[in-house]
């Protein structure tokens, strides 16, 4: 069963579907980093772009990866405002009233797409989506390509941005210190904003590359969000570089945990780690502080 | 407190009174009805699961029994009633066998003569179990569970086979066409999916496969849905079996199919028992070469009856697919009709005793002369077909084939 003709395959398989809990894992962890909160509504959020991408493709035909490019700055806005008129005003300045707020905002947004879809599984079904990129021994899926291609891209875009732009820079010093950032004049509100609409366009770009191989229906996202909150504890809650190694990590962990547990219980070595790093390193490979 | 309880029982009282005189009113308003010239119409139950996981397969049940009802009532009606014509009263079970119980209340309150439907083995067995308390003549569509047909039931009959019979036929069969192949298929890897089906099936055939000279390599679940099967079809590469049997419903029937293509494994061949997209014009339109040379052991009509291939015009004229709850809810319309002629009226003993001594033979399936035995028609009978240049050709039993078996699966 350990040769190669199946390792090597299932081992670059796993690394592309890590990229994607990667990509979600980001959105989550950048939010953490500077608001200090767990964004609860992230799974639903996710949820909410899948659907999009999936009308986008059966109303208007368009292709899911030409969708990702009005679907990201749309829930960057989105973020953007839920963040600026709905959780900010409600949490009143207490961290733990974000918690509750994110968390209502979950329980709303899937059960408005329960109501509105119903809780029917959807496909869409792309002439490419069982094509094959030959490397070596492995047939690799085209989608599963492209996506670990964005994914490697849209981090690279994060780190240039929160490196080198004023906006960034903003972000780290309200992360790092935000009584600080608000007396050298950043508006903190905005910025609060601003990740959580970065966050939130993340998502929207991870709905789009997972749609061509993967169902929506109204809880789709909560699978996902499960095993991004893994993969921001095991690579340090708030470390961008961190959701990056955990979540490529855990995709490999999966699919080898699936290849040899059977595909009934490919989830058992993803939280059995989860457990292992929070009794043995509880800051993660990754985190500066416990 | 006595004088409330008091004031509840006798309104209870004057209701079952006044409900009673109305039953009454109706029975005695009924008979005279069925005497005109052109009588009362039959309401009939049309029971399927038409919203929910199941909606697609509901869904061609219902368009099958209601061209039956159509046709039924275009020809002129059930004769032996006047020309009466027959209602179709439509319920939806939602995918669940409460969803099914719910209606059939609601359809015995409607005063319908019979209930065809349920397709679900789990909604079969609680709708006809709810329909028995009323004694009300239940004709299950689809449903292949056993217990359908062996709790007693006098009310419950089913036309098509049940999941022992079809079992044992695609078993023989097997060895059949592997024996002509001069037994090219020795080893066998099984795919299921993990609820009631699947597994129920992956274990009967760990258990007779072995008996019949196969060996069995491994056995893998994986639960429903399920949108990857790329480490299932490594460790089908890894193991290169002779042949792969899927257990599995329509998505991810395709979704193994389409992956195994994809990566390039082709066993000498896939081998299904109630496979969920084996047999179905739906996959092969739409996934020609992933489909090409599946054999199934299934539901299936008689390529060689007219009456056949004239609905199977019809419904593709319609722009549907001729699947099978189209035609076995045709013909379990088509049954009932029949002994609704003989029955003579809408009495619900006399279609039970009609349809219990049916020799109906107008029906559009594969089978032997019907015969009800405790419910069950016994010439019932599942057909092996196998996906040939993108038709779906019947390739056992021989009387009623249309094709020679590709076996094993040419390499490409």
């Amino acid at each position: 069963m350990l040769s190669s003709v199946i390792l090597v395959p299932a081992v670059l398989n796993g690394l592309m579907t890590g990229a994607v809990y990667a990509l979600i894992a980001l959105g989550l962890t950048l939010i953490y980093g500077v608001l200090h909160i767990i964004n609860f509504a992230h799974g639903a959020l996710l949820t909410a772009a899948m659907f999009a991408a999936f009308f986008a493709h059966k109303l208007f035909g368009l292709d899911p990866y030409v969708a990702a490019l009005g679907l990201t700055p749309l829930f960057f806005l989105l973020g953007y405002a839920l963040q600026r008129f709905v959780i900010g005003p409600a949490a009143h300045g207490e961290d733990r009233n974000i918690l509750l707020v994110t968390l209502g905002l979950a329980v709303v947004i899937e059960n408005a797409l329960l109501y509105a879809f119903r809780a029917d599984t959807r496909t869409i079904n792309l002439p490419y989506a069982f094509d094959v990129v030959e490397v070596g021994t492995a047939f690799l899926a085209v989608p599963r390509v492209i996506a670990f291609i964005v994914v490697v891209a849209v981090a690279l875009a994060l780190w240039l941005i929160m490196r080198w732009t004023d906006t960034g820079k903003a972000i780290r010093a309200v992360a790092k210190e935000k009584r600080g950032a608000e007396l050298v004049g950043i508006d903190v509100a905005h910025i609060y904003a601003v990740t959580f609409g970065l966050g939130t366009a993340c998502l929207a770009i991870a709905a789009c590359l997972l749609i061509p191989t993967y169902y929506v229906n109204p809880q789709a996202g909560n699978a996902f969000v499960l095993i991004a909150f893994t993969i921001v504890v095991l690579g340090g809650m708030g470390s961008v570089t961190g959701a990056l190694i955990g979540g490529l990590f855990v995709g490999v962990v999966e699919s080898l945990s699936s290849l040899y547990l059977g595909e009934s219980l490919g989830q058992i070595g993803i939280f059995a780690m989860f457990i292992l790093v929070l009794l043995f390193r509880p800051s993660g490979l990754f985190g500066e502080r416990a | 407190m006595s004088r409330q309880l008091l004031a509840v029982s006798r309104r209870r009282f004057l209701q079952s009174t006044t409900l009673g005189a109305a039953a009454a009113a109706a029975g005695v308003l009924h008979a005279p009805a069925v005497l005109r010239a052109q009588g009362a119409p039959v309401k009939v139950g049309v029971l399927h699961p038409v919203s929910g996981a199941l909606s697609y397969s509901g869904q061609q049940g219902r368009i099958g029994a209601v061209m039956a009802i159509e046709e039924i009532n275009a020809a002129g009606g059930i004769k032996a009633l006047g020309g009466a014509k027959i209602e179709a009263v439509l319920g939806d079970a939602q995918s669940t066998p409460e969803g099914g119980n719910a209606e059939v209340e609601k359809m015995n309150g409607a005063g319908v003569a019979a209930i065809v439907g349920g397709y679900a083995s789990g909604i079969c067995l609680a709708a006809s179990q709810t329909a028995a308390r009323y004694d009300l003549p239940y004709i299950v569509d689809v449903g292949v569970v056993d217990a359908i047909v062996t709790r007693g039931l006098k009310n419950t009959f089913r036309f098509g086979p049940g999941f022992g019979v079809i079992a044992k036929t695609a078993l023989d069969n097997l060895v059949t066409i592997n024996d002509q192949a001069d037994k090219a298929a020795k080893t066998v890897m099984i795919v299921h999916e993990d609820s009631a089906f699947g597994a129920g099936l992956a274990k009967l055939l760990n258990a007779q496969l072995p008996e019949r000279g196969f060996q069995i390599l491994e056995t893998i679940a994986h639960p429903t849905p399920t949108r990857d099967f790329n480490n299932v079809v490594l460790k089908i590469r890894a193991q290169n079996p002779d042949l792969v049997i899927p257990a599995n419903y329509y998505n991810e029937y395709v979704l193994l199919a389409r992956t195994m293509q994809q990566q390039r494994v082709r066993p000498k061949g896939m081998y299904s028992v109630l496979g969920g997209a084996a047999s179905s014009y739906k996959f092969v339109k739409e996934f020609p070469e992933a489909a090409q040379y599946i054999m199934d052991c299934n539901h299936w009509f008689d390529p060689k009856n007219p009456k056949a291939l004239a609905l199977k015009k019809k419904i593709e004229e319609k722009g549907e697919f001729y699947t099978y709850e189209v035609y076995m809810n045709y013909s379990c319309v088509l049954l009932l009709a029949d002994a609704l002629e003989r029955a003579g009226g809408a009495d619900r003993a006399k279609i039970i005793g009609a349809l219990e001594s049916s020799t109906f033979a107008g029906h559009v399936m594969p089978y032997g002369p019907t015969k009800f035995v405790n419910g069950q028609n016994q010439g019932a009978a599942p057909v092996n077909t196998q996906v040939i240049n993108n038709d779906i050709q019947v390739i056992f039993p021989a009387a009623f084939a249309s094709a020679k078996p590709v076996f094993p699966m040419p390499r490409a």
